[in-house]
């Protein structure tokens, strides 16, 4: 690989950009095709495809020869609003799943570096937190746990703009009713809104704030791999008010 | 997605700005149980340092002999991994699996 091209992925990744390396295993030659330029890509279709699932691998080339196929996307970002007991189950769990995740509650009582070591929190308001954080993008995860609108929507408003990865938010199919209501009247479209899982979390009959983690994490998991598209995973009922 | 190889192809940045020989391999196959997954890096120098795995420890020093000889003479070579190959006994993979990975030089 030629230095620069390595640089130009390099900053790429830095920039938190996905970028795709283009090998020909062959004779070496190769090309980096940064996310913006797929489309006019001679292998933009194959590439759009590798960028969604997020696998690498050896594909057909133009030609017929073989090539390799790196996907560089941006490590996923786990924004978790809410320094709450289902939040602290979280921590170890998703550092296991190498999330990189940050903790943010304006309520100090609950964001005390006390209930959570070693962890990214900040006691904020999401407005003010999320710029502390760098913009929210579509390798983002967010998951809305403090059951106060206050914080959570202004969250949920936030990570719905950005086309983020993942929306998920805690609370009974009774306050989601509410919440939809509430992001109707600011403006936000059935589609839009059906992005948000919830009530969050895969249907596994959790219990523990640790049972519940697990299925917030084993739901993410599954949208970020599946593609978001088509979300098999996501309840018939909820798909049916994305749609 | 949920890991990064950053570190990895930063070192490989800055160890060639250092003005270091750098070597990049790369899984670009796998058969089977491997142990690492397709896209895995391995960057190696004209010391035989190295930082990242291809195979989670099991044929890494084979790669390396062969990323010294890529950094000399500047030719990738694809190099072939497996229980089943003639190379099992000393640079084998315990898990059963097979894998191919991709050499080149940082130039």
């Amino acid at each position: 690989m030629r230095l620069d091209t390595l640089s130009a992925l390099n900053a790429e990744r830095a920039a938190r950009r996905a970028a795709l390396i283009v090998t020909d295993p062959g004779d070496g030659s190769q090309r980096l095709v940064r996310a913006a330029a797929i489309d006019a890509d001679p292998l933009g279709p194959l590439l759009r495809e590798r960028l969604r699932s997020g696998r690498s691998g050896l594909a057909e080339g133009p030609d017929g020869r073989p090539v390799f196929v790196a996907v560089h996307a941006p490590p996923v970002r786990f924004v978790v609003v809410g320094a709450v007991h289902i939040s602290q189950a979280l921590v170890p769990l998703a550092g296991q799943l190498g999330l990189d995740l940050a903790v943010i509650d304006p309520r100090t009582a609950f964001a005390s570096p006390e209930r959570f070591p070693g962890v990214r929190l900040i006691a904020e308001w999401p407005d003010k937190a999320l710029e502390e954080i760098g913009p929210l993008d579509a390798y983002t995860a967010l998951a809305a746990l403090t059951h106060d609108p206050k914080i959570d929507d202004p969250a949920l408003v936030a990570a719905l703009r950005a086309d983020c990865a993942y929306i998920g938010a805690l609370g009974s199919r009774k306050t989601h009713a509410r919440r939809v209501e509430r992001l109707t009247a600011a403006g936000f479209d059935a589609a839009a809104i059906g992005r948000i899982h919830a009530p969050i979390g895969l249907d596994i009959g959790a219990v523990s704030p640790a049972e519940i983690a697990l299925s917030i994490l084993a739901q993410l998991v599954a949208t970020l791999r599946k593609g978001r598209i088509e979300d098999r995973i996501k309840a018939p009922d909820a798909a049916r008010a994305g749609a | 997605m949920l890991s990064t190889e950053d570190d990895i192809l930063r070192a490989a940045e800055g160890w060639r700005r250092e003005g270091r020989a750098v070597a990049l391999a790369t899984v670009i196959e796998t058969w089977g149980s491997a142990p690492r997954p397709v896209g895995s890096h391995l960057v190696i120098d004209g010391d035989s340092r190295f930082l990242g795995s291809v195979s989670g420890g099991c044929v890494e020093g084979e790669v390396i002999t062969e990323a010294l000889d890529v950094i000399e003479d500047g030719r990738p070579r694809t190099l072939e991994f497996g229980v089943a190959d003639e190379t099992a006994w000393r640079a084998g993979l315990s898990c059963g699996g097979r894998i191919r990975v991709f050499v080149e030089r940082i130039d």
